[in-house]
């Protein structure tokens, strides 16, 4: 950690000198405060956050049975690593992930289409679907289990049937509330229904459907965590209650800090596609 | 008046008799006769709620008459009509000169597309903003985009909705020299809606008045163009607009139509 923050400081001072060469605590100023910006300020509180941890670790004022030191932790993911089995954990968690994202996801797509085109199609199945969706579908796992006991198709149908529902509204949503002057210029100006469908009603829809797939994201992971940690053979969750069997806090924590790491790293592909998509939008334009 | 060679050109002539429209029981226009000949430009006043949006839209095929009989004497394979809205109506997400492709044919090719777009966007005075998105242009730039997605399928009829209401007056008026510049170099037949009695004469060959539904006054302007705004005959035929206008709100019948 200080070797890296050193390497991004040494690096950003090298840029500056290049640039010009003020007077020394200007510079350092200044070199603060773009390394702040190149980072982030949201960074800051988390680093700081993980440096107070260790040092309670560190002075005993946290017990390792109650919390371990981060690099305790780091100490445990290296080990891990090493074995080979940390990545087997994470690959098996991210194929069901992304498996069960997809199918939710595709299906909630196509019927939010529908039911946005089609008015008889909304009124055959919206009632349907909205009964189910306030059911919470964890409530299902007892059920699920039943059905295809601890396998992967376990997990494939709670992360879908998950991560369904935002999808499905929000497509349903942003197609409904494209703007209608905007469709009746594309039937005045001779459009196909296709390209009305993919010149007005799709991009028009774009920023709810990205809306909808952030949120799906959020679902996709806790549903994940949830069906892992009470009935599975691998991945992260079985991993994190596998070392709970051997009071392995520093394993435990980890499978905690990988989900935040691989939550944020989903939800920061989705944000990139996002403002690649929505450049027109003013909330994405650049300034 | 230079009529006839732009008429051969590629205007529409049009030919409405006894066009009416209601919504349920109200009745909105009532009888609406009237012939256009091709490359004239129209235009049509009258209070908001009298019908002549109404008018405008069933010439736009955005609506359909209850009654009557309807020639828009276009042909799409020869441009066709084309309705400019009030609003600029451009699409967000796609460039400037994507929303005037828009407007063209979708026959042609992407490459003729795109020529006639980046053509039509230099006439309006906008080739430096093609790439741009929409929503960082000004009203004015916007309505003038959309003036150009209208024009690109070279159309025999243009069909303007108030398009400069929303606008400052000094923007206005540049658009109105605009508008009266491309419609005289390209000869199209245009109906316009307005409320501002103004506009019309400053740019209308003739001028209709509807109140109630039907045609309370038809009046032709035969004054050179560019017209100036301080012209006494302007004056004289606001003046007979806005009596007529005000006649019929103290009673009178408004199916007596005055013919000019």
């Amino acid at each position: 950690m200080n070797t890296s923050v050193t390497g991004v400081l040494s690096d950003a001072t090298e840029r500056s000198d290049q640039a010009a060469r003020p007077s020394v605590t200007n510079g350092l100023a200044r070199v603060l405060r773009r390394v702040l910006l190149s980072v982030g300020f949201g960074w800051l509180l988390p680093i700081a956050l993980v440096l107070l941890w260790e040092a309670s670790a560190r002075l005993g004022l946290l017990p390792d049975t109650i919390l371990p030191a981060p690099s305790a932790v780091f100490l445990a993911a290296w080990n891990l690593l090493h074995k080979g089995e940390l990545l087997q954990h994470i690959g098996v968690s991210g194929a069901r992930a992304l498996s069960g994202f997809l199918v939710g996801g595709l299906i909630g797509f196509g019927l939010g289409l529908a039911n946005g085109l089609s008015e008889r199609c909304r009124e055959l199945t919206d009632t349907t679907l909205q009964m189910i969706r306030n059911v919470p579908h964890l409530a299902l796992v007892p059920l699920v289990i039943i059905w295809f006991g601890i396998d992967e198709g376990a997990k494939l149908f709670l992360v879908a049937l998950g991560v369904f529902f935002p999808i499905y509204v929000n497509t349903l949503l942003g197609i409904l509330t494209v703007d209608p002057q905007l469709i009746e210029m594309g039937r005045a100006y001779g459009m196909s229904s296709a390209t009305l469908f993919r010149r007005v009603l799709l991009p028009g829809a774009l920023p709810s459907i990205f809306v909808g797939i952030r949120y799906g994201l959020g679902i996709m992971w806790l549903t994940l965590i949830v069906a892992e940690t009470i009935a599975a053979s691998s991945g992260l969750g079985y991993m994190a209650m596998q070392a709970r069997e051997f009071l392995l806090v520093d394993v435990v924590v980890l499978a905690i800090i990988i989900y935040a790491l691989l939550g944020k790293l989903a939800d920061s592909i989705a944000r990139a596609l996002e403002r690649r998509c929505l450049q027109w939008h003013p909330s994405f334009r650049k300034s | 008046m230079s009529d006839t060679s732009r008429a051969n050109k590629r205007g529409a002539e049009l030919r409405l008799s006894g066009i009416g429209r209601d919504f349920s029981t109200n009745v909105v226009l009532r009888s609406i006769d009237l012939h256009v000949s091709a490359g004239q430009f129209l235009a049509i006043v009258g209070r908001s709620g009298c019908g002549k949006s109404t008018l405008l839209r069933l010439l736009a095929g955005l609506d359909k008459p209850t009654r009557g009989y309807l020639d828009l004497g276009t042909d799409r394979a020869r441009g066709g009509a084309r309705l400019m809205f009030q609003e600029p109506r451009l699409l967000p997400w796609a460039r400037v000169v994507e929303n005037v492709e828009v407007g063209a044919p979708a026959t042609e090719t992407a490459v003729d597309r795109r020529r006639t777009a980046v053509g039509l966007l230099a006439e309006v005075g906008l080739a430096n903003r093609a790439n741009e998105w929409p929503g960082i242009l000004s009203g004015g730039q916007r309505q003038r985009v959309a003036l150009a997605r209208a024009l690109a399928s070279h159309p025999q009829l243009l069909l303007l909705d108030e398009p400069l209401g929303a606008l400052d007056a000094l923007t206005r008026i540049e658009m109105q020299r605009m508008l009266e510049r491309i419609w005289q170099d390209q000869g199209f037949t245009a109906v316009l809606v307005t409320h501002d009695v103004g506009e019309a004469l400053a740019l209308a060959d003739r001028v209709v008045l509807i109140d109630c539904g039907a045609i309370a006054l038809d009046l032709s302007v035969d004054l050179p163009r560019p017209r100036r705004r301080d012209l006494p005959e302007l004056g004289r035929l606001e003046e007979r607009i806005l009596d007529r206008l005000f006649d019929s709100r103290d009673g009178a019948s408004p199916s007596a139509a005055a013919a000019a």
